[in-house]
């Protein structure tokens, strides 16, 4: 079956009811060659910035819910069925308890077992304590078929600006505005890179890593928060391993970028894209990963356009992302052992041009 | 009916005569101007930001930070979508009706032209291109 054709009928089905069948084998564009295997074949997937944001009451916002919806039953129908799901955070956009609540039920009927991050639209009304009763710690490893998996919060701000607001509220709606110029830098902190050094000690060198952020871990645009302030510092602590990769969300929309060892992927939210940074014409220049093709623009009038969620796999001990993007064309993010870095595999080998962004 | 033509004309003609010297304007005057425009431009960055443009309490800047991908330079231009050439008041009233699920707006509505002002100057300094998709 044509991944178009699925795409058509899952849409339907969303509405109705699923087919207890499995309708989609993942196909990597890349499979990796016996020799450059390094660890058992698995996918995970990915799915982030839901932003599920309540009206009133039990009304929610209908576009962001179909958004969610959408990718569970889309995940549940893969083949094979991912061993886990990861939520990149934004999972609510105020940060409200019946928000994420609405979420956890949403991501409920999810098959594989869920991992999960907070955003910063989780987090600053009421400091995260509704999401860390209902999902645990916000930051945490993992091992899974030889690869280490770190799991960081990375929206984190100096104790200044979290405490100098007297109303809860204004500083949540304050930090959702991703262009008020009164929000502040994300960071992860002393604390956590205290921590990510401790759990990464024994760890030997030549194990694929594999760290989640909800902000990128590398400085791209200020203005937006496409941004965390100890993004070197992480660097650092990373270096010493032969194969890291960093996936972020945060950005709603596909970037990739290579530092050093460091191998970036950004991934899709399910509720809206954002604008590349560069298409702010006011501030030259921003510093949109040099390698990034960028995806084609986003078409207003199909609601789903530029939206997705992602499978993943780690083979080679790099991270070949597929995007599932509805009503815009799939693809395919993979690390290219030749080159050494991430490529979008139609667009940077067939050489087809992306649409421009301004 | 000719009456009135006829003082319509005698009126035009005596403001004729005066208007050569009621163009001028003074440094204050401009000042005056600017501080009026400034002033919608953030009335208009405060409808992009409100709640309660719609009805869902979505925001055009949940999806436009900075107005970005507004592209009013392009405007007026062919809208596949709608089958016509429009302006971007016409676009604005799509995104207020759809992801806004809100009432579309009198053309000439303050609130219309405060968003087209807040959006136009975002752009400030990038060229005109009518027709661009
Ligand atoms: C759900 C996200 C979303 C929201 C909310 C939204 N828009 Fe849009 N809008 C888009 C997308 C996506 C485009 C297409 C951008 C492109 O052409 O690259 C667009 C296009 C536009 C355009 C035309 C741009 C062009 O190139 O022709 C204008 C003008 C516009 N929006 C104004 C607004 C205004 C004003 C609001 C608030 C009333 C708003 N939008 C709310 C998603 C949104
Ligand atoms: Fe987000
Ligand atoms: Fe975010």
């Amino acid at each position: 079956m044509e991944r178009r054709d699925f795409i058509r009928s899952s849409s339907k089905m969303v509405a109705g009811t699923l087919l207890p069948i499995t309708l989609v084998e993942v196909a990597f564009g890349m499979s990796a060659k016996p020799e450059e295997k390094q660890v058992e074949d698995f996918t995970f997937a990915f799915i982030s910035d839901a932003h599920l944001q309540q009206i009133k009451g039990t009304k929610f916002v209908r576009n962001w819910d179909m958004g969610l919806k959408r990718a569970v039953a889309e995940c549940n129908m893969m083949s094979p069925r991912p061993d886990f799901v990861i939520f990149g955070g934004d999972l609510a956009q105020l940060g409200k308890a019946a928000e994420i609540d609405h979420g956890a039920e949403i991501l409920s009927a999810l098959h594989s077992p869920m991992k999960m991050m907070m955003g910063e639209h989780d987090y600053y009304l009421d400091l995260g304590e509704h999401w860390q009763k209902c999902f645990g710690d916000t930051h945490y490893s993992f091992e899974h078929k030889g690869v280490h998996f770190v799991v960081l919060n990375s929206i984190l701000v100096d104790e200044e600006w979290t405490n100098k607001w007297k109303n809860p509220m204004a500083r949540m709606q304050t930090m959702a505005g991703l262009d008020d110029p009164n929000g502040s830098p994300f960071m992860v902190g002393e604390a956590q890179r205290q921590w990510l050094k401790n759990d990464l000690k024994d760890l030997p060198k030549e194990t694929p890593l594999v760290v989640f952020s909800h902000s990128p871990l590398q400085k791209i645009f200020k203005g937006w928060n496409f941004w965390t302030d100890d993004a070197d510092l992480i660097q650092d602590i990373l270096k010493p391993f032969d194969k890291v990769n960093v996936i972020y969300g945060h950005v709603h929309q596909i970037q990739y970028n290579k530092i050093n060892n460091i191998s970036f992927n950004s991934v899709m939210s399910t509720a809206w894209p954002w604008p590349y940074p560069q298409s702010y014409s006011k501030v030259k220049p921003t510093y949109l990963p040099k390698m990034t093709i960028e995806m084609n623009r986003a078409d207003p009038f199909f609601e789903r356009d530029a939206t997705g969620w992602q499978m993943i796999n780690v083979h080679t001990g790099r991270t070949n992302i597929h995007y599932q993007l509805p009503n815009n064309k799939n693809r395919t993010v993979a690390y290219n052992h030749k080159h050494e870095r991430p490529e979008d595999i139609d667009f940077q080998e067939k050489k087809i041009p992306s649409q421009e962004h301004y | 009916m000719k009456n009135i033509l006829m003082s319509v004309a005698v009126i035009y003609g005596l403001l004729g005569t005066t208007s050569l010297t009621a163009d001028e304007f003074s440094n204050k005057n401009l000042k005056h101007w600017k501080s009026e425009y400034q002033f919608v431009v953030k009335e208009g960055r405060k409808v992009f930001t409100n709640p309660r443009l719609g009805s869902n309490t979505v925001t055009c800047n949940e999806c436009h930070p900075n107005a970005a991908n507004t592209h009013p330079e392009t405007y007026p231009k062919f809208q596949k979508q709608l089958g016509k050439v429009v302006t971007i008041s016409e676009m604005i009233n799509w995104c207020i009706a759809n992801p806004l699920e809100g009432k579309k707006m009198r053309l000439s509505d303050p609130r219309m032209t405060a968003l087209i002002a807040y959006i136009t100057e975002e752009r400030r300094g990038v060229n005109l291109s009518p027709g661009k998709h």
